[in-house]
């Protein structure tokens, strides 16, 4: 078989892993199209390990231990947006801008106008603590 | 001991460095000092001067160090002119000491003026005395700044502020011109020396002698207050009157017409320049004249007489006669000296400048009445007084060279329509002269006190300057708050009034030392050397014109003041054109608009220009960074996927990149 | 052609098919579901490629945990289930710019590069679970151990995370069951940007 073949389904899939990390909105859809960059590249590296007929079998088991750190990652990345969707109510990437320059000024309006809504909090637990 | 007349400026330079340096702390010494020094310097002049009668000049020269292609040599040239010159100088410097202690007594800036006076004779004994062109600018330009500071002694004023300024930017506008023609002549002499630029006029040798004094008349204009730059005079009179007799009558102004008697051989051979020089006098005399005569304060008019009778010094020159000049120069001091200490001791008793708030002081003060009349008499021209026999030897010349004969034997001959033009403007400032002399005279001694006006004109004189200069300053001590009520005038104290008395003799007498040639006119320059030196006789045609116009026009004055004694007789006479004649025609107004108003336009739009461009730039570099900053802050949108954009962005172009260096 | 050449390319074109449709479905769990298309697909050509314990731990760990973990972390997010318009970013065409280049560039390369080269998958199977597993355990078991640490590591580090809000400095109150209250942003990082106010005012108010 031609070496070509596998490594142009691996360029692809990664360019199309990229398209995705970069353009999709919800934090997990992110994680997906990083999952299909490890695995393209991942098929690159068993491809060569074949056509190379490596002795030491370096590609296949580079492979499979990033299949191991792509495992741990998800569970660490998935547990990270549950945090933020806990506090922000939002999975939305764009929603994330902390680290914006003009976020400050943006996040003081908005937790001054969030004064206004502390007290009918404050009256909402008053009333269910009764 | 002509050798030594270097000493003669030093002496008072010595007193003006200590009592500027000790004065305020030794101040009972200062009043000593200062008159001291200056009759120190009179004592070593008469010397000089008797010595200088044989007509030889001693010249002395060091130079100091090399100063490059001309050098700059420090000495004195000492001829006859030099040397009567410097006796006057010091004695009118000397009355001027003397009386001022009086005048200032607890000013408390006596100290720092006393030593300014002492600087200023220093420095016009320098520029009397000097045998270099450089020195003699130098001390030029100090007698300027001594001006400056000594008119303005009264500084917390801002009109006194303004006439200072006025008057030195003036006399400095006319002396950049001079400064060149210093050098236009020092380049065709070789030399800075005043010897050697004589000596190669003398011998024909000047290339740029039109040049070269055409530029020199701009440093005279300035400084002895002709038209055009004759409007800084009047105004100088913001100083202390002792100041007015001293620099603005005697010395400082004639210091111009001095130097061109001094360097007249380069003058002579200039003919276009004495044209010119002799219609600027015409037009200076005649004009302010006729301002002189609408002044209300009494020392705007000795000033604008003292530029009218510049412009008599002027008009001899320009007609070659030297010696006649001179010979003005020498009453002109004696009797403008008297005329402006008598007015200050009517100021210092009355306390008001203002004519209009004089009047009836002959019998509270008779001292000042009889010297201020023979004062205005010479002024005049009444014979035998010294002003007559001066007018008239200048009228004479003229006369001689409108009739096509030079003015004296060797002199040189201008043209004829110059001599026409000089006799003329000289007859009709006579009457002019006797008008205003004589309305001055009648309106401050006689009738009686016009002192219920004095509230009023407090109020309204704002034409040229408040009534009572120097009480608003002084007001804290008695001497200048002369009460003026009604029966409060009286004679000066005897410091002032003694002075104003030695004064009077040189008014009366000096007149008579002209009439034989070996009397004054031996020290007076003449025409050629070896012509012998001319007597200064009055023409007979002429004199009797003066006299009887003289006469006419003073009985006419008189006779229309005691029509009515309390008007004033400018009203009378120029009708609704005196405020513009008082004004100095619109002299001023139109420099205004000329020069003053443009500069402030330009100076304006220097600083917008400073503002808005250069510091604008320096701003904007500044506010460029931050708006480049702001630009480059628009990348840091907080977006994760944006940031990752970019660095795949930039990974892929340094991969292609490099595959492309590769390839 | 050879069959293998062939049903690769077929397998290939199913998992870049699938790959377009997560990256670009408006579904959430349709994309998850594609993802799974695309991790199977990436398996049958592991096959082919004579990878066999590549491949089947693909299935076993991809397609069967990292997919379901997938699902539940949709499932956990209220992330829409159905359509939804949302998708659209800002984003798109730079993405698909920098996409496209990529794509350009790698595909270049690799065609330049390799053009000529073939890969023989009839000399044996080249990754056998014994060939495979005395590779790693002859020649790799440093990193074997070192992952297995990192594991251990992800695995604490995702329970101490997903605890829930009483670990979490600051006074949220939202809750350990993360149930929202009204859209007032009182997360400990907005709470430190918006300043003492806010703190002022809630203490004032407790």
């Amino acid at each position: 078989m031609r070496l070509v073949y596998p490594l142009l389904v691996s360029a692809l899939l990664f360019s199309i892993g990229v398209y995705g990390v970069l353009a999709r909105r919800n934090a997990i859809l992110v994680l997906m199209s990083v999952e299909l960059m490890l695995n393209a590249v991942n098929l690159n590296l068993v491809a060569f390990d074949v056509w190379l007929g490596d002795g030491l079998r370096a590609g296949q088991v580079f492979a499979l231990y990033i299949i191991t750190i792509a495992a741990a990652e998800i569970g660490l990345g998935l547990a990270i947006i549950l945090l933020v969707f806990r506090n922000r109510q939002t999975s939305d990437v764009d929603a994330l801008r902390e680290l914006g320059e003009y976020e400050h000024d943006r996040l003081v309006e908005e937790a001054a106008e969030a004064e206004q809504a502390i007290p009918r909090q404050a009256v909402r637990e008053q009333a269910a603590a009764q | 001991m002509r050798a030594y007349a270097g000493l003669l400026p030093a002496i008072p330079f010595l007193a003006a460095a200590v009592g500027l340096l000790f004065g305020p702390r030794f101040p009972r010494l200062v009043a000593p000092l200062a008159v001291y020094a200056t009759g120190a310097a009179l004592v070593l002049s008469l010397p000089i001067w008797w010595l200088a009668r044989d007509g030889v000049v001693v010249e002395t020269t060091r130079e100091l160090t090399p100063t490059g292609a001309f050098p700059i040599t420090v000495g004195t040239r000492v001829d006859g002119l030099a040397a009567v010159v410097a006796v006057m100088v010091c004695a009118v410097a000397l009355a001027v000491q003397v009386y001022s202690t009086q005048y200032l007594h607890g000013d408390r800036r006596y100290s720092s003026y006393a030593a300014l006076v002492s600087l200023f004779t220093a420095a016009m004994l320098t520029v009397v005395l000097s045998g270099d062109l450089i020195v003699l600018l130098i001390g030029w330009e100090v007698m300027g700044i001594c001006s400056y500071f000594l008119i303005g002694h009264y500084w917390e004023q801002d009109w006194v502020q303004g006439a200072a300024v006025k008057a030195f930017v003036m006399t400095k506008l006319g002396d950049v011109p001079f400064l060149f023609g210093i050098f236009v002549l020092a380049a065709d002499a070789g030399s800075f020396r005043i010897g050697d630029v004589l000596e190669t006029a003398q011998t024909g040798q000047l290339e740029h002698a039109t040049l070269a004094t055409l530029l020199l008349l701009g440093g005279v204009v300035g400084k002895s207050a002709q038209f055009p730059l004759h409007s800084w005079l009047p105004d100088a009179m913001a100083g202390p009157t002792p100041i007015s007799a001293l620099i603005h009558a005697a010395t400082m102004v004639a210091a111009g017409m001095y130097l061109v008697a001094r360097l007249y051989p380069a003058f002579a051979v200039a003919t276009a320049t004495l044209a010119v020089l002799g219609v600027i006098a015409a037009i200076t005399m005649v004009g302010s004249a006729v301002a002189a005569f609408a002044q209300d304060d009494i020392k705007r008019v000795l000033a604008y007489s003292t530029v009218s009778q510049l412009a008599y010094m002027g008009g001899a020159l320009a007609v070659g006669a030297v010696g006649a000049s001179m010979f003005h120069l020498l009453t002109h001091g004696a009797f403008k000296a008297l005329l402006f200490l008598c007015a200050g001791a009517v100021i210092h008793v009355v306390g008001t400048n203002s004519l209009r708030a004089l009047g009836g002081l002959r019998a509270a003060m008779p001292i000042t009445f009889v010297t201020m009349t023979l004062g205005l008499a010479a002024l005049v021209g009444i014979p035998p007084l010294a002003g007559f026999f001066s007018k008239e030897a200048i009228l004479t010349a003229a006369e001689h060279v409108m009739a096509g004969e030079p003015a004296v034997e060797g002199a040189p001959l201008p043209a004829a329509w110059v001599g026409g033009l000089v006799l003329v403007a000289g007859l009709v400032t006579v009457v002019l002269t006797t008008a205003y002399c004589t309305r001055l005279w009648l309106m401050t001694f006689l009738g009686s006190r016009r002192a219920g006006v004095v509230a009023a004109v407090a109020e309204e004189s704002g034409v040229a300057q408040p009534s009572a200069d120097e009480s608003a300053i002084t007001g804290s001590q008695p001497a200048h708050t002369g009460s003026p009520a009604v029966g409060a005038a009286h004679d000066p104290p005897p410091a002032m009034s003694w002075t104003l008395v030695a004064l009077a003799v040189p008014t009366v007498l000096l007149g008579f030392f002209g009439l034989s040639a070996i009397l004054l006119p031996k020290w007076l320059p003449g025409g050629e050397a070896g012509a012998g030196h001319p007597a200064l006789v009055p023409g007979l045609v002429t004199s009797l014109i003066s006299v009887g116009a003289i006469a006419a026009i003073g009985w006419y004055v008189y006779r229309r003041w005691a029509a009515d004694p309390v008007a004033d007789l400018a009203d009378a006479f120029l009708g609704r054109y005196r405020a513009v004649v008082e004004d100095g025609f619109g002299i001023d107004r139109l420099y205004n608009r000329l020069f003053v108003r443009p500069t402030y336009a330009l100076a304006h739009a220097i600083q917008r220009t400073d503002d808005d461009v250069v510091d604008a730039s320096v701003r904007g570099s500044g506010t460029g960074a931050r708006a480049l900053g702001a630009v480059l802050r628009r990348v840091q949108t907080g977006n994760v996927q944006t940031y990752l954009t970019g660095i795949l962005v930039g990974a892929l172009v340094v991969g292609l990149s490099v595959a492309a260096a590769a390839r | 052609m050879t069959g293998v050449e062939v049903l690769f390319l077929l397998l290939g074109a199913v998992a870049v098919g699938a790959a377009l449709l997560v990256v670009s479905s408006r579904n959430l769990v349709h994309a998850a579901l594609w993802l799974v298309v695309t991790l199977g697909a990436l398996a049958g050509c592991y096959l082919l490629l004579t990878a066999e314990l590549v491949a089947w731990v693909q299935v076993l760990i991809y397609v069967g945990a990292v997919v379901v973990l997938l699902l539940f972390g949709l499932m956990l997010t209220r992330a829409p289930i159905g359509y939804s318009a949302e998708f659209t970013s800002g984003n798109r065409w730079m993405a698909a710019g920098v996409a496209g280049a990529t794509a350009g560039v790698l595909v270049t390369v690799v065609g330049q590069a390799f053009g000529d080269a073939y890969v023989d998958v009839h000399a044996g199977v080249a990754g056998s679970s014994g060939a495979i597993g005395s590779a790693i355990f002859r020649y790799w078991v440093l990193p074997f151990e070192a992952l297995s640490v990192l594991l251990l590591a992800a695995l604490v580090g995702a329970i101490v995370l997903s605890r829930g809000g009483a670990a979490s400095p600051g006074t949220d109150g939202t809750g350990i069951d993360g149930t929202g209250i009204d859209g007032s942003v009182t997360g400990s990082l907005a709470a430190d940007q918006a300043g003492r106010v806010g703190d002022g005012a809630r203490e004032g108010e407790r």
